[in-house]
Formats: structure tokens, C-alpha cells, sequence
């Protein structure tokens, strides 16, 4: 069972659990229907869009108004105190969050409890503040992009606001800064570094590397990377090792960008339209094969 | 605010970065949380006072913060200024440690007929010919899709400023990202 867990743009949201579907290009949980824009929508689309073409588990969301003030993510951080442990769940994954280390530390000891331990995504204000309470390692998988890199790897920075600027989010640096963030326990098990390239790594370095198709425009987009992270959630929840779902996510997610035929202004939305296609073109019969679609292996 | 409680003495040291040497002369205000910063920083700058944001010392930083700089000896006339304005800190405390400074370097790509400008993990795209905003992206802070929804599809002229209605260290890094490609488009 897969739980998504992040907020959505509007002060007045409440807190919603539960299953939640896509409808007429919208999500629906909690009879309330949230646009697949930017943000965690953005990965429960893609999450959904995954799962038009693959039987994936149940998939529930846990989502709340917030727009900048936290008070919604408190609520959220609450809820998932008490609630967390009471499900079976084999894949978590934590997104915008407003980043706050106590209420970190106290989900994360919420999510100890559960057994068998799920396979933990965190992205976002979620993955800053795990780094910033210096236990990023209990994570399985963070999705950074190469300024989100940089600031894993400036042990001191407690948001890429405050990266060092010696420490620059250049490309073509990453297993530089892959080294740095694991030296400093500032990593997660594994590392899908997403830009030009994604990287797939994990401390002992960089493991496989995704560069086609390449669709500069991608980069201006807001959402590419949330469609990213829910694809390998998905793929991870399906089955897959989580190292192997983070490289299928990155092709697909390329390959979904791509028939897009983005521009710098093509919103997200179009993308999350093309994950079936893609991830149909992308599932060749061997991968098929290799993709056992059981529920996701637990942690020991 | 029992984080608070150690600033009473003033903050010595820490392990932050140092933005530049240490000074003896210089204080920040604390407040409860990152809009309550921006409406400060915006009413001293109106105010014609020299202040900068930066990171909080180490000892109290929770996630998402930031402070104000400046200058210590002009203390009464700023918390003057502010109680006028009702933005009153929570704190203002002298500092002799070395501060957080905020990335100020900022990056730009030109697609032809759309401009990005990068600034810390914030990015914002503009459609060259109208000044339209057509996409922000980056970040991780609650306000980011916010912010996106805002000022999407909006020129830059009569988009909402990412410092009149973020919250967040992303809104604040968008705002950055904001002012230089405003800067750009009025130098070209």
C-alpha cells in the first residue's frame, strides 16, 4: 500500500485521507477534486497515470491546505504521528512539507514503529528537513535536483537557500557532491539526482546515469521532478527495487516529456497526460519481465 | 519560545558559514516566522534602513528561517520603526558568530523566446515578448505551488511580487530570482 503524503495550494483545504482517484483530469479524495498542478498533485498524477497501465496496490493520499504559513503541515505532521504506524504501508512518501525538524523527528520515530519497515521517498520540504536533523539515512530514496545536491552536500546549509557558494550546483560536479553528501550522512540509501542527466547513486558513488531523451525545456517546468518522484514511488510500490524503479522513472518521465513536445511555458499537466504512453513504449517485454509486480520488498 | 532562551546572553560562535568577518556592532531580530521577516525587511528598507536577511546561528535555526541584520547601535530607532509599523520581533539580540548568507548568485538560460532566471533552488521562466510569467519551478517549501498559481499567466507588471504574498526561504529565493529577471528585462 502506497501513501503519499503533502499539501496542496489553498489556505482552506482541510485535512483529507484516504483513497484517491483521477477524474476528468483532476484528482478526487475525500469528495473534494484537486487540479494537477505543481506540487504534490503533480505526483499523485503521475502516481495514478502510472497505475492506468500497471496494476499497482491501493494508493492513498494524505493532503492538506497549505500555502506558505505551516499551519497546514502541522496539522498534517500531527496527523501522521498518531496515524502512520496504525497502516500496513509498504511504500511512504513525504513531499511539500514546511520544513521543521521536531515534527521530523517525531514522524520519523512514528514510521520506526512500523513493521515491516516501508520503503521511505522524501522529496521536497520533507527531504530538507531530514537532512537538516542530520537523518537522512533512515530515507531509502530522496529525489534532489543539482541545487537541492549542493545544499546535501554543504554540511552546514539547513536549506538550499543557504548553499555555499564554493559548493556550486554545477552538472557536471555531481559525483563530486554525491561523495560530500554521504561522507556527511546528509544522503539517502539512494540518490536519483534529476537535471540534464539523471544520476542514480549511492555511496559508493554514482551507479547508472539516464540522459535521453533530452528535452531542455523540461527544466524551466514547474512539476517535472514531482512527476518524477511519483514514478519511482509507484514503480517501487509495484514491486521493483527501489534503485531499479528510480532508473525506469527517469526514462519514463524523459520519455513523457519528450511526446509533450514541451516548451519552456508547457505546464505539467501535459506531461502527466503522456505517462501512459510512455510508460507503455518504455515497458519492452524484458523489462516486463523483470517487473514482478508484487507488493514493494520491505526493509529488514 | 524556549529556543529562544539561550539568545538572552547574546550568541557567541557557532558553525554556520560566515557571510564576513565578525563584527561587534551588529544584532538581529528574530521573528516568528518568514512573512513576518519579509513585512520587516520591507518596512526598513521603505524606512531607508540599511538591513540584510540572512540564516539564523545554528543554535536556532528549526527549518525554514530567516533573520535580520543590522546595525545594533541604531537599535531604539528600528524597534521604533517597527512597533509603529506593528512588526515588532520576537527578539533582538546582539551576535558576535559568523551568520548564514543567503546564495546570492543567480543563474540564466535563453530559450530563444522564453528568458529563466535561477536564483538559490528557484526558478522562474518568462515568455520574452509579453514579460509573461509561463512557469516557476524548484523549491520545496509549502508556498512554492502557492506562488506558482499566483503568478503564472500574469506579466511581470501585474503579477503579485513572490515578498508580498510568500511565506517561505523558497518564496524569498523566487523573489530574488524575481528582482533579476526584472532587471534583466529592463536593461534589455
Amino acid at each position: 500500500m502506497l501513501c503519499i503524503v503533502g499539501t496542496v495550494p489553498e489556505a482552506g483545504f482541510p485535512l483529507v485521507t484516504g483513497p484517491v482517484q483521477m477524474e476528468n483530469g483532476r484528482l478526487e479524495i475525500g469528495g473534494r477534486t484537486v487540479a494537477i498542478h505543481r506540487g504534490t498533485p503533480a505526483l499523485v498524477g503521475a502516481v495514478l497515470a502510472a497505475a492506468t497501465v500497471l496494476p499497482l496496490p491501493p494508493v492513498e493520499a494524505w493532503l492538506v491546505g497549505d500555502i506558505g504559513r505551516g499551519d497546514g503541515s502541522r496539522r498534517l505532521y500531527a496527523h501522521m504521528e498518531a496515524e502512520l504506524a496504525r497502516h500496513p504501508w509498504t511504500v511512504v512518501v513525504f513531499h511539500y512539507l514546511q520544513p521543521d525538524v521536531d515534527w521530523h523527528n517525531r514522524v520519523l520515530f512514528a514510521v520506526e514503529k512500523i513493521r515491516p519497515r516501508p520503503v521511505l521517498i522524501a522529496d521536497a520540504g520533507f527531504m530538507y528537513a531530514a537532512k537538516m536533523s542530520g537523518q537522512a539515512a533512515a530515507y531509502d530514496l530522496f529525489t534532489p535536483d543539482a541545487g537541492e545536491l549542493a545544499f546535501l552536500a554543504d554540511e552546514d546549509a539547513p536549506h538550499p537557500f543557504y548553499t555555499r557558494g564554493f559548493i556550486l550546483h554545477q552538472e557536471d560536479r555531481v559525483p563530486e557532491l554525491v561523495e560530500r553528501a554521504y561522507r556527511h550522512a546528509n544522503a539517502a540509501r539512494w540518490l536519483l539526482v534529476k537535471g540534464r542527466t539523471d544520476h542514480l547513486a549511492d555511496e559508493t558513488g554514482i551507479h547508472e546515469t539516464v540522459d535521453a531523451p533530452a528535452s531542455a525545456a523540461m527544466e524551466a517546468m514547474g512539476g517535472t521532478g514531482d512527476t518524477l518522484t511519483g514514478l519511482a514511488a509507484a514503480f517501487t510500490a509495484g514491486g521493483m527495487p527501489v534503485e531499479r524503479a528510480a532508473i525506469l522513472a527517469a526514462r519514463v518521465n524523459r520519455l513523457a516529456g519528450h511526446l509533450a513536445q514541451p516548451t519552456p511555458a508547457t505546464q505539467i499537466e501535459a506531461i502527466v497526460r503522456q505517462i501512459p504512453r510512455a510508460l507503455k513504449r518504455v515497458l519492452d517485454p524484458s523489462l516486463s519481465a523483470a517487473f514482478s509486480l508484487r507488493p514493494a520488498k520491505n526493509n529488514p | 519560545m524556549g529556543f529562544l532562551s539561550f539568545l538572552k546572553n547574546g550568541i557567541r560562535g557557532g558553525g554556520g558559514q560566515a557571510a564576513e568577518g565578525t563584527k561587534a556592532d551588529r544584532g538581529i531580530l528574530i521573528f516568528e516566522s518568514t512573512s513576518d521577516v519579509i513585512r520587516a525587511e520591507n518596512c526598513l528598507k521603505a524606512a531607508g534602513w540599511s538591513v540584510r536577511v540572512m540564516g539564523p546561528p545554528p543554535e536556532i535555526q528549526r527549518g525554514c528561517d530567516l533573520v535580520i541584520e543590522f546595525p545594533l547601535i541604531e537599535r531604539l530607532e528600528i524597534m521604533r520603526l517597527l512597533d509603529h509599523a506593528s512588526a515588532s520581533p520576537l527578539e533582538m539580540v546582539p551576535v558576535t558568530g559568523p551568520l548564514l548568507a543567503p546564495v546570492d548568485l543567480f543563474q540564466t538560460v535563453d530559450y530563444g523566446g522564453w528568458l529563466m532566471v535561477r536564483a538559490a533552488n528557484m526558478k522562474i521562466c518568462i515568455e520574452k515578448a509579453t514579460e509573461t510569467i509561463v512557469n516557476i519551478s524548484g523549491g520545496g517549501c509549502p508556498d512554492v505551488p502557492y506562488l506558482a498559481r499566483e503568478m503564472v499567466g500574469k506579466s511581470l507588471a501585474e503579477a503579485p511580487r513572490p515578498r508580498e504574498i510568500g511565506h517561505t526561504l523558497c518564496g524569498y529565493a523566487l523573489e530574488l530570482a524575481h528582482e533579476e529577471i526584472c532587471r534583466q528585462c529592463s536593461a534589455s
